[in-house]
């Protein structure tokens, strides 16, 4: 007999499917959404649509031959993994840097987090609802790519930093036209803050929006932003430095409530931080050698167009390049997402027998089922944003 | 991690080697001490490594342990970094970690999808960064680089498709290590 009690329908929860294609999803993330009304019950990313093969690919690479794959992991910040590659590298043959090179080099992974925080708020804020800093922020993006542009002829994937140095030296005025970017930038900065920082609309989007409580940040291995927006001054420029970090003079913000609007604050502040450093940089620079002369690296242009030796060294360079000896390292840096690392084991061959690529974003996504939890569906978009991820990163 | 550390380290957790590369440490353990190692160093006040940074997968296919996994820990305190290695064959399993690190499970699932490796008790153990339906583990050193399947699309059914691989030329990896 049919009782009452079986004819109560049971309510089942609402499934969407966010992404690929979508704007908001920076990229390629497919997420399946569970949904009580407007309401998150769950958050199911799927990642891997984006996936290359980076890591496999790298194996059968020399290790010059490697490099470029770095910038094409997180193409907003594509200096700063070279520079952690080249940083492994350096660390497995006990290179040492020429301090020319080593300014040349934070100079230019200063530029790379401005280049890349621009990005991250800028794309932020469209996806929020406001797209006039995101016109702003891809104007002066431009001018950052130049730079790129001018040191290497690539505005993005530039293969710049190069294991014992970097590739070439500075043209010529290109540090007068860095300067009189600095002093001007701060202005369009001052603009994005504006139009946001106080914004009755963006902080209700972003206040008390994805909170994550120190203890749940170091629970999910978080680095970067994503940290210190939790409340844990944590920053691998200032705990585990490299190059000539030690030296200058920068402080590191850190957020209190651990919310999407504190860290698009310590983001804006980072970006202030970075032109300051660009500017003692300046300071710093003074002439001299861009790289790590010895046997294994490339000659210079005359050296090999008039010596014999010079032109083997060449030859050997771009066929067989590093011959490095048996060993390991995990080498970190903080990149603008967070603690993008490097794990590769040598083998005595001039193929990485291993080259493990621990990218931050793929911590933090992680995440986003949780942090998501309980809030709106258009608050997904606002952590998506706030997570600043890219998939080239993530997918590898 | 000073020298004082490191001692009462080897005296607290069952380490079969101590390695030393440059300034960067790495325990190695057996399988079954896995999660009580983790557990020590994640909460002993001395270490203090509670942020899990990333767990690796390596493949050493010539030797009788084939697959390596490594923890890399993070003290935020003593800002200090750790690596634990494990070593096992291809018909061992390994005990999840999910519950000692959270965000072991992304990790764990990468590792499982590009090297085959069975995570017991793990929450969750699908498949992360290869394609729907991926047959195979692409990291394993056996796995060819350029796969098993092309992926085109087929103009007479309008969708795409895969078929085996042909390669008008054999896949070359030159190695300089005997010339002659």
């Amino acid at each position: 007999m049919l009782k009452k009690k079986d004819l109560v329908n049971e309510l089942r929860n609402f499934t969407v499917n966010f992404g690929p294609q979508h704007p908001a999803a920076h990229g390629v993330l497919r997420l399946v959404l569970e949904l009580n009304g407007e309401i998150v019950k769950k958050a199911d990313p799927h990642i891997g649509l984006l996936h290359r093969g980076t890591e496999k690919l790298i194996e059968y690479k020399t290790y010059l031959q490697a490099l470029p794959y770095f910038d094409r992991l997180d193409y907003v910040s594509m200096m700063s993994q070279e520079h952690t590659f080249s940083l492994a590298i350096e660390k497995l043959c006990n290179f040492k840097i020429p301090r020319r090179a080593q300014a040349i080099r934070v100079l230019f992974l200063e530029i790379t987090r401005i280049l890349n925080h621009l990005l991250a708020v800028g794309c932020h804020a469209m996806d929020v609802g406001a797209m006039t800093p995101f016109l702003w922020a891809f104007e002066e993006r431009e001018k950052l790519m130049e730079f790129y542009e001018r040191v290497s002829g690539a505005r993005m994937h530039a293969a710049y930093i190069r294991p014992g140095g970097v590739s070439v030296d500075l043209p010529l005025k290109f540090l007068d036209d860095v300067y009189y970017f600095a002093t001007k930038f701060i202005i369009r900065l001052n603009e994005i803050e504006e139009m946001l920082t106080n914004n009755r609309i963006w902080k209700e989007r972003l206040v008390n929006i994805g909170i994550v409580d120190y203890k749940k940040a170091i629970e999910w291995g978080f680095s970067g932003v994503m940290l210190r927006g939790s409340g844990i001054p944590w920053d691998l420029r200032k705990t585990q430095p490299c190059e000539i970090y030690p030296e200058l003079d920068f402080y590191i913000p850190v957020g209190n409530n651990g919310d999407c609007y504190d860290r698009y604050i310590i983001r804006i502040e980072e970006m202030r931080e970075s032109i300051s450093i660009i500017k003692q940089v300046l300071n710093i620079l003074q002439p001299g050698p861009i790289k790590y002369y010895h046997k294994g690296q490339v000659p210079s242009r005359l050296e090999s167009k008039v010596s014999m030796e010079g032109v083997i060294h060449h030859f050997k360079y771009f066929t067989e390049n590093l011959r490095i000896p048996t060993g390991e390292t995990y080498t970190c840096t903080e990149a603008p997402k967070g603690e993008f690392g490097v794990y590769l084991i040598a083998n005595n061959t001039e193929h990485p027998y291993r080259c493990k690529i621990k990218a931050p974003g793929f911590g933090h996504l992680q995440a986003l089922e949780e942090m998501t939890k309980g809030h709106m569906i258009a608050d997904v978009v606002t952590i998506i944003g706030t997570q600043d991820i890219v998939f080239g990163e993530i997918d590898r | 991690m000073n020298f004082k550390a490191v001692t009462i380290l080897t005296k607290a957790l069952p380490i079969i080697l101590f390695q030393k590369y440059n300034s960067e440490i790495s325990l190695l353990i057996r399988v079954k001490d896995l999660l009580l190692s983790l557990f020590i160093l994640k909460k002993s006040i001395l270490y203090q490594f509670s942020l899990l940074t990333a767990i690796s997968g390596v493949d050493y296919y010539d030797t009788k342990y084939r697959f390596n996994i490594t923890y890399e820990l993070l003290s935020l305190t003593y800002n200090a970094r750790v690596r634990l290695k494990i070593f096992l064959n291809e018909m061992e399993a390994i005990p999840s970690s999910v519950e000692v690190f959270k965000n072991a499970n992304w990790w764990e699932r990468e590792v499982w999808d590009l090297y085959g490796i069975f995570f017991s008790n793990h929450p969750d153990l699908r498949r992360i960064l290869t394609d729907y339906g991926f047959e195979g583990h692409p990291m394993r050193k056996d796995f060819p680089v350029y796969g098993y399947l092309e992926v085109f699309y087929d103009d007479v059914h309008k969708r795409i498709a895969m078929e085996p691989i042909e390669l008008s030329q054999e896949y070359r990896v030159f190695s300089f290590d005997t010339p002659w």
